[in-house]
């Protein structure tokens, strides 16, 4: 019964969280590109503009929910919804810190990918369901940016899966006392981190939805909470890439005794969603054609070969 | 467990039903993922997570995209729906039916008499189908990957074509 409730908190307070912090995000998002682009950013409603949170989402609820007349109806509603769903789901496998986890699955890793190669089905279908010609060319990218960078995904992992020797996340995390394992596998965390940017299609990949030739890409016709759903899954994703980086790379909940494992946890997670907002205030994006080519020819090879390398390494050892 | 597993089979059943009857081509292929996440389940529940979880990523996740994808880039509009309309009449189907359905009704019947004793399930860790992959099974997968790797050769074969230059600033960029 105890366990049961436990379970039970950790779930409801685990959703509470990531939805507040996704629409924190949005403030905390641009705040930090007007920084970094020497602006001001939104500073009016509330102390340093933190009310805009709420203002954005009122926004969106109170918005006309346009479903347009020539979309195939089911599939554009059903569409926004997949994204939030395979995300969410994700984070169940994720370990916060060493009591805070939904579930220890033996196969915690293989289980990540498969919910992100659904959630492509939500770029797709919104894309196709929308019946336009930008909203198409926007899912007909995404899925193939989504498809090709899900095996530099899945074989990056394999460097972290041979040296802790589990799909466990817990136990990937456990194996990580002694050293972290971006100390031991440097190319699989770049590669991780990539195909991570390109999973959640945040810019400089953000090619299905580029706002310079395409409108808005996929969720072109998708107005009020279903493009906020879109807008909540982006930034979930941001989150979710975050902390499996944390928790496979940077040894999730590890960190020296004066802070609990918690904060650590948050700490490093929120390290990596500020690189991620860095990086789009940086950098431009890429043509569709150089994304394809670079990850095919470049990755792919680069990835094989770090798993070679490192299926050497760790047989030697155990000789 | 047990009330897990027919409910995840039911589910399994009524999708594939429905890929077969539904006439608008991406419903269909709506339905067969679902039908796959449902099997997906059924396995899981037999003891084989992997297996589960392959068929999340790979027929789910990645086959029935490319699927999706090509609906896509053929655009398939009213006609299509009219002729699979045309195709599905009932002196179409109904003599594969009732032949199936014998055989069906064979099926239960035969699963019902050897039900006496009940099957142990064991589950399979992703080590032990890895040992068993990559030790006496070896050679299978070795002819896999180089069946596979035709495959890819052939369709780059056949998607190589010539760049033509369109513009002279171009020329430099494509040699």
């Amino acid at each position: 019964m105890n366990e049961t409730l436990t379970y039970i908190l950790t779930i409801v307070g685990e959703l509470f969280s990531l939805l507040t912090l996704a629409a924190l995000l949005i403030w905390v998002e641009r705040r930090m590109l007007a920084l970094w682009q020497d602006r001001l950013g939104p500073n009016r409603a509330g102390p340093f503009g933190l009310f805009i949170v709420v203002a954005d989402t009122l926004k969106l609820f109170f918005k006309e929910d346009w479903i347009p007349p020539f979309s195939e109806k089911a599939v554009f509603v059903i569409a926004p919804a997949i994204l939030v769903i395979t995300v969410l789901l994700s984070f169940t496998i994720i370990p916060f810190a060493p009591g805070i986890l939904i579930t220890d699955f033996n196969i915690g890793i293989l289980f990540f990918l498969a919910m992100s190669s659904l959630g492509v089905y939500s770029i797709v279908l919104g894309g196709w369901a929308s019946n336009n010609k930008y909203s198409l060319l926007g899912a007909l990218r995404g899925a193939s940016q989504m498809i090709s960078y899900e095996v530099f995904m899945g074989l990056s992992l394999m460097g972290v899966v041979m040296l802790s020797g589990s799909f466990s996340l817990r136990d990937i995390v456990e194996a990580q006392r002694n050293h972290w394992f971006i100390l031991l596998q440097p190319v699989g965390f770049v590669i991780f981190f990539i195909a991570g940017i390109a999973e959640t299609h945040r810019l400089p990949f953000d090619i299905p939805e580029a706002e310079s030739e395409l409108v808005a890409g996929f969720h072109s016709e998708y107005s009020s909470m279903k493009f906020g759903m879109f807008f909540i899954g982006e930034y979930l994703g941001i989150t979710l890439i975050s902390a499996m980086v944390t928790t496979l790379f940077l040894g999730g909940w590890l960190g020296p005794e004066f802070l609990p494992p918690i904060c650590w946890f948050a700490l490093k997670t929120f390290a990596f969603i500020l690189f991620f907002i860095l990086l789009r205030a940086s950098l431009p994006r890429p043509r569709y054609d150089q994304l394809m080519g670079y990850g095919w020819k470049v990755l792919l090879p680069v990835t094989l070969l770090n798993l070679l390398v490192t299926g050497a390494v760790v047989l030697l050892l155990k000789n | 467990m047990n009330l897990l597993f027919s409910i995840s089979s039911v589910i399994a059943i009524v999708s594939t039903l429905m890929v077969i009857t539904r006439k608008h081509p991406v419903h269909a292929l709506l339905y067969l993922i679902v039908s796959f996440l449902a099997i997906a389940v059924v396995i899981y529940q037999l003891g084989a997570p992997f297996i589960a979880i392959l068929e999340l990523i790979i027929y789910a996740g990645a086959i029935m995209v490319l699927f999706i994808f090509t609906m896509m880039l053929l655009n398939l509009g009213k006609e299509t729906i009219d002729q699979e309309r045309k195709w599905l009449q009932p002196q179409t189907w109904t003599g594969p039916v009732l032949l199936s359905l014998i055989l069906l009704v064979e099926l239960i019947y035969l699963l019902s008499k050897s039900s006496s004793q009940e099957h142990a399930i064991t589950g399979m860790d992703t080590k032990i189908v890895a040992q068993t992959l990559f030790g006496p099974y070896l050679i299978l997968v070795e002819l896999a990957a180089l069946l596979l790797t035709a495959g890819i050769v052939g369709a780059a074969h056949i998607g190589q074509h010539k760049r033509r230059v369109s513009h002279r600033f171009l020329e430099e960029y494509n040699e």
